[in-house]
């Protein structure tokens, strides 16, 4: 939703800069301080983060771009580097494509300036952090950094004065003198007109703009799609859902419960939903791993519930603070015995608004398990968005209410879809189970009774109209791209490059995966001579799942890169001219 | 401390059509009746309340009852029966487990519902052997006992679950014995009318796997003193007796734990504020 089309983002200017230094150096935050100081100028932008898997100081960097309109990737090259020191920064190399024309602000005193940013021929500009703060003890090197960036961007330094009285506030008076003093200091430090790379006046936007990180935005999307109940145990890069609904349930009427391991959190949020309250989890890859059992006991009783998986590298503990598309497999088939269920995966930041909201909705429906596949790049990124529209998906349960006669759960005459008694409605006591059951719920290991129930719950899920937010769709052209999640931003980015070329090229990305929608997608492939498949995973796991569910054209090229490196418009633009050169 | 009898409900209003599937003579079916007694004088009509169990024998108790009942996968009762009390505190919560269910693959669940302390009343029907799987050793199984899997026995000494449940927190502990229905459904009425969680351990024979324990109704004995409220002293009292003690053994007074509801009058929009540039 909200996705920008081709079209919109050929107009894309933007400028990408990065802020390096060792963990506690407080790049992440100087690096949000300016997302949020452009924000509130007019600009849009994304901030991501990369960190070792140090808990305190190891290397970060945040990687910020910042528009004239919403962007939902990185840029093909940094044109600015900040660092307040070069700990580990090699370690970046690959993280960090730059040129000729990037420059980089850094102290020589910091140590030597690394390989790969001499390699690409990057302009050092010095800025002599060590000499400042040893003249004005109370400044900080990343205050020093954030000014001196400002500077170098052509904002004033007056910009982030509001970000930081609010982000200091509870920190006293001199702290927010200080910071102020030191952004002065670092703006005066460098010249203004160094930086090749020119952003544009923001254009006055009319809609009102939201500053929020994927996470938060799936976060408030379940609360928007009624989810009142959450069971949460802690894992990277998916926690900061559960703290957002940790404070925020408790404000709408809900309530979290923090879970002594996922099997816990995944089970107490079936007995919740049992109980009547939408409820939701997150987690990732491992944490997804051991869920499974109970997703599949969620199908056979036909519970509602939502399980977000936030996916990192993988597989086992892989690399929990970055970003991969590797757990689609897992969503899909993870469960043993044949076990009906939804997948959805946001396509952005904005999008995770939509996409949680939807998931709710969807669960609630069909009384069904519905994962959500998110990423650490969407997840942990902060994006200024255009407040995501109004949705009217909003979960409502079929309920058994006034019961007169046998109550039967899981009726086989009527819809597929049953009313469910909640504990306490007279007449309605059943036991949900996970054991093949009858019409009442008794267990039951007669072949008949598995079978009727097993068309029971495929059925509701095929009977469904799932409409048109199974997919985005761009296009026309011959050439077509699938893709999926956060790869398709890029994706939309390097057909708008493509586009420049006169390469018309379609995007047809999914954001319902399970169950398949092959008519949808027979339509939206239709007249397509060239299909290429784009995706973040080392087993081509998107590219596998097309070929068992839908018929593909004969011509498919997939380009399938291993986390944890994004996908770059560039790189999309590259498979696209090539195909034409072939 | 018993509730007197309500007239209102007999133990036959809380138990279902449905022919238990247990070996005769099992000990399950006297803690289903002793079940069904104890709801019968706690007064509360069926629907109001809801047993929980995993799997094993045991697990089968909700199907058999007329309650809400929820029988979900292996060792994860307490979970459920958490989410479930937490966003229905009014209904009266039972959790029906074994020893395999309760401390071997939900082990880890049984200490953290101790130590969360909600409203709930576990039941776990100790026969120290896995029987819906034919006889494999459980946590509470002596060391010297031969089975297929454990050749010569496992060498293992039995932990004690009574001294982890208070260990943990639990704030009322009690062993029971199931062939004698009386005690165990007025201590099933004493833990459910006991604030937070209650633990009672059901020593509950499995006549085909290990028929040596039809000599438990010649072993077991009341308690010789009454319940503390002290855990040190209830430590050394489960500690150092012959497992055979039957009573209510501890009763605590923690507060239960009660999630934090906020008001339900915040609209939606609110919550967008944080995000506002």
């Amino acid at each position: 939703m909200t996705q920008q089309s081709p079209m919109q983002l050929a107009e894309i200017s933007s400028v990408s800069l990065a802020f390096l230094g060792s963990g506690g150096a407080g790049v992440i935050s100087t690096g949000e301080l300016l997302l949020e100081a452009a924000c509130k100028n007019g600009w849009y932008g994304l901030l991501t983060r990369s960190v070792g898997p140090q808990i305190r100081g190891g290397e970060a960097a945040a990687m910020l771009r910042l528009a004239t309109q919403p962007v939902d990737c990185h840029a093909d090259r940094f044109d600015l580097l900040v660092a307040v020191d070069w700990l580990n920064a090699q370690r970046f190399a690959l993280e960090m494509p730059l040129g000729p024309r990037t420059i980089a602000l850094c102290d020589p005193e910091s140590g030597a300036v690394p390989e790969f940013v001499r390699a690409a021929g990057v302009r050092v500009i010095e800025l002599p952090l060590k000499a400042m703060t040893a003249a004005n003890p109370e400044w900080r090197p990343n205050m020093i950094a954030l000014g001196a960036a400002l500077r170098v961007l052509g904002l004033p330094e007056d910009a982030a004065r509001a970000a930081i009285e609010n982000r200091f506030g509870d920190k006293g008076a001199a702290v927010i003198v200080a910071s102020l003093a030191a952004v002065k200091g670092g703006a005066d430090a460098v010249e203004s007109g160094v930086l090749p790379a020119r952003l544009p006046a923001p254009a006055a936007s009319g809609t009102a703009r939201w500053r929020i990180s994927g996470n938060q935005a799936v976060g408030l999307g379940a609360v928007r799609g009624g989810v009142r109940f959450a069971a949460a145990y802690p894992i990277t890069p998916a926690t900061e859902i559960l703290e957002w609904l940790a404070l925020n349930l408790a404000k709408v009427g809900g309530a979290l419960v923090q879970a002594e391991d996922e099997l816990a959190s995944i089970n107490m949020i079936i007995g919740g939903s049992y109980a009547g309250a939408p409820s939701i989890t997150a987690t990732s890859g491992p944490g997804l791993s051991l869920m499974v059992e109970g997703i599949g006991l969620a199908t056979a009783a036909e519970v509602p519930i939502v399980v977000v998986d936030v996916m990192r590298g993988g597989p086992s503990t892989g690399i929990p603070t970055k970003s991969e598309q590797s757990d689609l497999n897992i969503a899909l088939y993870g469960m043993h015995g044949d076990a009906p269920h939804i997948v959805v995966a946001p396509q952005s930041v904005s999008d995770c608004v939509f996409t949680a909201q939807w998931a709710t909705y969807l669960a609630e429906a069909m009384q069904i398990p519905v994962l959500l596949l998110s990423d650490q790049f969407m997840g942990q990124a902060h994006a200024a968005i255009d407040r995501p529209a109004d949705v009217a998906f909003v979960g409502q349960r079929r309920i058994a209410r006034d019961i007169a006669g046998t109550y039967r759960r899981y009726s086989l005459n009527g819809p597929n879809v049953t009313a469910m008694a909640l504990p306490g409605t007279p007449g309605g006591q059943y036991t949900a189970d996970g054991l093949s059951h009858s019409e009442r719920g008794t267990p039951s290991s007669a072949a008949s009774d598995h079978r009727a129930q097993l068309d029971k719950r495929a059925n509701k899920v095929h009977e469904f109209d799932f409409g048109d937010h199974w997919a985005t769709l761009h296009g026309s052209g011959e050439i077509a791209v699938l893709t999926w999640g956060s790869v398709t931003g890029a994706v939309l980015e390097g057909i708008a490059l493509a586009r420049t070329d006169g390469i018309d090229v379609r995007v047809i990305a999914p954001r319902l995966l399970l169950p398949a929608q092959p008519e949808r997608m027979a339509a939206a492939l239709g007249g397509v001579r060239e299909l290429i498949v784009i995706e973040q995973s080392h087993g081509a796991q998107f590219y596998r799942y097309l070929r068992a569910h839908y018929h593909l054209p004969r011509n498919v090229r997939v380009v399938n890169s291993a986390g944890p490196l994004p996908l770059r418009p560039g790189d999309i633009y590259r498979e696209l001219t090539a195909e034409r050169a072939a | 401390m018993s509730a007197e009898p309500k007239p209102a409900y007999k133990a036959s209003d809380f138990k279902s059509d449905i022919a238990p599937i247990w070996c005769p003579g099992c000990g399950d079916y006297h803690v289903l009746l002793s079940i069904t007694r104890a709801l019968a004088q706690l007064g509360k009509p069926p629907e109001q309340v809801a047993i929980v169990s995993g799997i094993g024998c045991s697990s089968r108790i909700p199907a058999y009852t007329n309650c809400y009942g929820f029988h979900g996968v292996h060792g994860r009762a307490l979970p459920i029966a958490t989410g479930l009390k937490v966003i229905r505190p009014d209904q009266t919560v039972i959790v029906t487990t074994g020893d395999g269910d309760g401390y071997s693959i939900g082990g880890n669940h049984f200490l953290h519902a101790c130590r969360r302390n909600l409203d709930l009343t576990m039941i776990v029907m100790d026969n120290h052997i896995y029987g819906m799987t034919k006889g494999q050793p459980s946590p509470t199984t002596e060391p010297d006992l031969d089975t297929a899997l454990t050749p010569g026995g496992t060498g293992l000494r039995p932990f004690n679950p009574l001294v982890i449940a208070l260990a943990s927190g639990a704030n009322f502990v009690a062993r029971a014995f199931a062939g004698n229905i009386g005690q165990t459904t007025s201590i099933i009425v004493d833990a459910v009318t006991h604030p937070g969680f209650s633990f009672v351990e059901i020593l509950s024979p499995c006549v085909t796997f290990r028929p040596d324990q039809r000599s438990w109704k010649t072993q077991v004995h009341p308690a010789p003193v009454d319940a503390t409220d002290d855990p040190a002293r209830a430590a050394r009292r489960i500690m150092t007796d012959d497992g055979f003690n039957l009573g209510v053994l501890y009763r605590g007074n923690r507060q239960p734990y009660t999630p934090k509801f906020g008001g339900s009058g915040c609209d939606l929009s609110e919550l967008e504020r944080e995000f506002e540039l």
